[in-house]
């Protein structure tokens, strides 16, 4: 079952990889939180932490950057079923931003930690036959 | 802050125990552990559940818990920290003998996982982690610790056989606990050989779905003798913290800082370290989680303990036993009572009657439990007075 | 000056190979191969559709153009296989782009030259001094029914134009469309797959129009074969756009640019556009580019493209269309093929 609203909420970070970014970090909350300058949130934050006046901005997340580490999946979640056995991963975009993404147009037998990706938009799953189609990013080799 | 104490323990033996409900699971543990202290009322009790709603279709298990055990009007609540459940139900439990606020708090944890088929199971766990941002994406379980794993493999040359000895040394373990699961040794071939899951992670990996419950009766330490005519197993330690929910957030993905944390309060409250514990029952849902965690609590140096775990040192006879209950690998992990099984276990082996899985001459042990891919975790440090 | 401002396409990396098609069928791929010019064709994956390769390629046209996707005006998809029945495609374009919520937006459907269609309309509006830019795209993932001679050619792909009057790379000198009401090819309402009318799909259908179209825009323009540096038709195979070429009288030079359906297949509302996007990725300024489209139903849109100085500085800014078709190739076989198509009857 598909949860529309929520779905539809997440729209700028899922089709346009909006994030946000602490341009000037000004914890006053010495060493306790792991706030920086340059820091950047996917998806966006609200703040670093209770105690920050930090200087947060929108942004959209860099396109490309590198496996960290990955998985191939091969029990699915029901939705997924179709796919299996597919590569998940997770990336460190060129910002610093993480995610956790498919990696698709790549054998499962060439994915290695620390491979050049990009993110290429593609439909993540779907409400059955009849049901909504759900999109937003996956990865692909950046070669 | 007054001294607290467990003088009673109840539970049932694990399974996919299809004839019994979520109540009737949870019920038999908790007259299990009334009976076993002895007492004649209880002030206030705890449950921890990960998800009445999603495996059985049921919330508000305060009231219905309270009401089939018959105690009504005593105040109850459900606590929920994923599969931390069961151990964040002690804790409050706890909090609520030491505050002076209750004196006989019953702390019980549960889960009914095989009404649903194996999708309705995968769906119901993986709320545990980031719905948006992992599980929107595909990510399972099984698929997060294996991403966990293949970076620990990557950095610090872990083998595939070591990663496998894990469950080869918790099922030794669960072959002499009557309460597993799955008490049957498993042969480092079978663990090798068992079908693909989530690469690199195989079945003989992974926890067990299960249905169980399990219960523990807390009473102020002197009032304990009074009580039960058990010995009183105090709860000297108690520590419990959270990490990003994200796996994808956390600059270590090895790293199990939750646990990092929550077992530094333990200690610091116990006033011991890492070397002063006898023993551990861990949060072994996958084999690689128990690695992470045993060198998260501070037994073994960071990618170490693969080679501690071949090497026999976590086994009953080794230098720390790991989870000799046979470990939510082989005793099972009905997710919400696996906290307050890992406490059975302690109070089983602290009192001395563990019978063939005995540890000899154990004083203190720990149990760690965890939810999610690491983003909850409470210890706790139980011992013998 | 109006025309397009930036471009860009999507080829998904499977194909399958005719061969691996009449193996299975029966067929003689020999035959096929000569009969239809047609040699593999692209598929797309389960997780692709109109949508994702429509927002890759509109992506490209963005970074060529170098604009602000806010100042898009309008969003106009042609294809006959938006994801949807009823929800637009190009909302959803819209949206991945961050052309909302100041835009028009509507889907196209004309077999095949809703694509064109939509170049059209969306230049229009430029032309009419209604908004900055519009946008364009052509783009399928068209279904053949197992076994029939559609299912060789049948493909996916997508092309997008961002229109514009400044900044232009490939000026509009001249339009024309011309249309009437054939029955070659359709798809009822509930439908899967499509029907035609066999070689009816020829003489009266295709090469009317292609002619019909192609001769009166250039006695519009008042120019011969000889004025185009290339030439690009509709491509349902890879022998009707050579046959339509040469009997145009354009040379080989002309139009082997924008020919990729012998290893693309016919992708529909994408086809021409990609093979104008094709001849854009190597086009010099100056160069003039004659396109026409062909839709069953039927009609033909017709296009005088003139390359500008800018062009050359923007080609290498995306991914190109020709390295797209060449490179990282997958091949399927028919079985996953058939489950990526969801031919297979499964339980409901």
């Amino acid at each position: 079952m598909a949860f529309i609203p929520s779905y539809w909420r997440e729209t700028p970070q899922r089709y346009r990889y909006e994030g946000n970014k602490c341009i000037k970090c000004e914890c006053k909350h010495d060493s306790k939180c792991d706030c920086e300058t340059g820091q950047v949130f996917f998806p966006p934050r609200r703040t670093c932490c209770p105690w920050c006046d930090c200087t947060l901005e929108p942004c959209t997340i860099a396109t490309t950057g590198k496996l960290l580490t990955y998985t191939i999946i091969v029990v699915p979640p029901t939705q997924f079923g179709d796919e299996a056995p597919y590569a998940l991963g997770i990336c460190e975009m060129d910002d610093g931003a993480r995610l956790t993404a498919q990696i698709v147009d790549v054998p499962l037998d060439k994915l290695e930690i620390g491979m050049p990706v990009r993110i290429e938009f593609r439909k993540i799953q779907q409400d059955g036959h009849a049901g909504i189609l759900m999109y937003g990013y996956k990865v692909v080799p950046n070669s | 802050m007054r001294d607290v104490a467990v003088i009673g323990i109840g539970i049932q033996k694990w399974g996919e125990l299809w004839e019994r409900s979520l109540r009737d699971l949870w019920v038999e543990a908790a007259l299990n552990a009334i009976n076993d202290a002895g007492v004649d009322h209880i002030d206030s009790m705890y449950v921890g559940c990960m998800s009445g709603g999603l495996f059985v279709g049921q919330e508000h298990l305060s009231s219905l818990l309270a009401d089939y055990l018959g105690v009504c009007p005593v105040p109850a609540t459900r606590v929920e920290s994923a599969c931390a459940s069961g151990g964040m139900a002690l804790r409050s439990g706890f909090i609520e003998v030491a505050s002076g606020l209750s004196d006989i708090v019953l702390v019980s944890g549960v889960e009914k996982m095989t009404d649903v088929d194996g999708g309705g199971a995968t769906y119901a766990l993986a709320t545990a982690a980031d719905a948006e941002y992992e599980v929107y994406q595909g990510a399972t379980f099984p698929g997060l610790y294996a991403m966990v794993a293949r970076d620990y493999m990557h950095r610090y040359g872990l083998t595939r056989e070591q990663l496998a000895q894990v469950a080869v040394k918790n099922h030794d373990n669960g072959v002499l606990n009557p309460h597993a699961q799955f008490p049957m040794k498993m042969s480092l071939e079978t663990v090798m050989n068992s079908t693909m899951i989530a690469d690199p992670l195989r079945l003989m990996d992974c926890s067990p779905i299960t249905d169980g419950a399990a219960a523990a009766i807390l009473c102020p330490l002197e009032m304990a003798r009074d009580l039960s005519k058990n010995p009183p197993i105090k709860v000297s330690g108690m520590g419990a913290a959270t990490d990003r929910i994200a796996l994808h957030d956390r600059p270590d993905f090895c790293e199990f800082r939750a646990t990092v944390k929550a077992a530094e309060a333990a200690y610091k409250m116990a006033g011991v370290g890492p070397d002063e514990i006898d023993f551990a029952e861990v949060h072994d849902c996958f084999t690689i989680a128990e690695l992470c965690v045993i060198e998260a609590l501070g037994f073994f140096a960071r990618g170490t303990a693969g080679q501690a775990t071949a090497a026999g040192e976590t086994a009953r006879d080794g230098k720390k036993p790991i989870n000799t209950s046979g470990g939510l690998k082989s005793k099972g992990h009905p997710v919400g009572a696996t906290g307050i099984g890992q406490i059975h276990e302690l109070v089983t082996q602290l009192r001395g009657t563990a019978g063939e899985r005995q540890v000899a001459g154990v004083k203190r042990g720990l149990a760690q439990n965890m939810g999610g891919s690491g983003g909850s975790t409470v210890c706790h440090i139980l011992e013998v007075v | 000056m109006v025309g397009i401002v930036g471009y860009g396409a999507y080829i998904p990396r499977n194909r399958i190979k005719l061969e691996t098609i009449a193996e299975v069928w029966g067929a003689d791929a020999e035959a096929y191969k000569r009969g239809l010019m047609l040699y593999e064709k692209s598929v797309p994956s389960p997780d692709q559709d109109v949508i994702t390769m429509t927002v890759e390629a509109a992506r490209h046209a963005v970074k060529r153009a170098g604009i602000d996707p806010a100042e898009i005006g309008a969003v106009y998809v042609g294809s006959e296989s938006h994801p949807y029945a009823v929800k637009p495609t190009g909302t959803l374009v819209a949206e991945a782009l961050g052309a909302t919520p100041s835009v028009h937006v509507a889907d196209f459907e004309f077999a095949c030259k809703a694509g064109s269609e939509s170049m059209f309309v969306a230049m229009s509006h430029v032309k009419a001094g209604e908004m900055k830019y519009a946008l364009g795209v052509g783009a399928d993932t068209s279904q053949g029914a197992p076994g029939d001679a559609l299912e060789y050619s049948a493909s996916a792909g997508s092309a997008a134009f961002i229109m514009g009057a400044e900044q232009v790379v490939a000026e509009c000198l001249h339009t024309y469309s011309f249309c009437t009401d054939t029955p070659d090819f359709w798809r009822r309402e509930y439908q899967f797959y499509p029907q035609h009318a066999g070689r009816f799909t020829g003489e009266p259908a295709y090469f009317k129009h292609t002619y019909g179209c192609a001769t009166r825009l250039m006695e519009m323009a008042s120019m011969k074969p000889e004025d185009f540096a290339y030439c690009v038709f509709h491509q349902p195979n890879g022998k009707f756009p050579a046959n339509a070429a040469k009997k145009l009288g354009f040379t080989k030079a002309q139009s082997e640019t924008g020919w990729l359906s012998p290893w693309l297949g016919n992708t529909y509302s994408g086809a021409s556009p990609m093979g104008l996007s094709a001849i854009l990725d190597v086009a010099k300024p100056g160069d003039k580019i004659l396109m026409v489209s062909y839709g069953s139903g039927s009609g033909s849109d017709g296009f005088v493209w003139q390359a500008t100085e800018r062009l050359p500085s923007v080609q290498k800014l995306a991914p190109q269309t020709r390295p797209q078709l060449d490179d990282n190739k997958v091949y399927l076989s028919y079985g996953q093929y058939a489950k990526y198509r969801e031919k297979i009857k499964r339980a409901k």
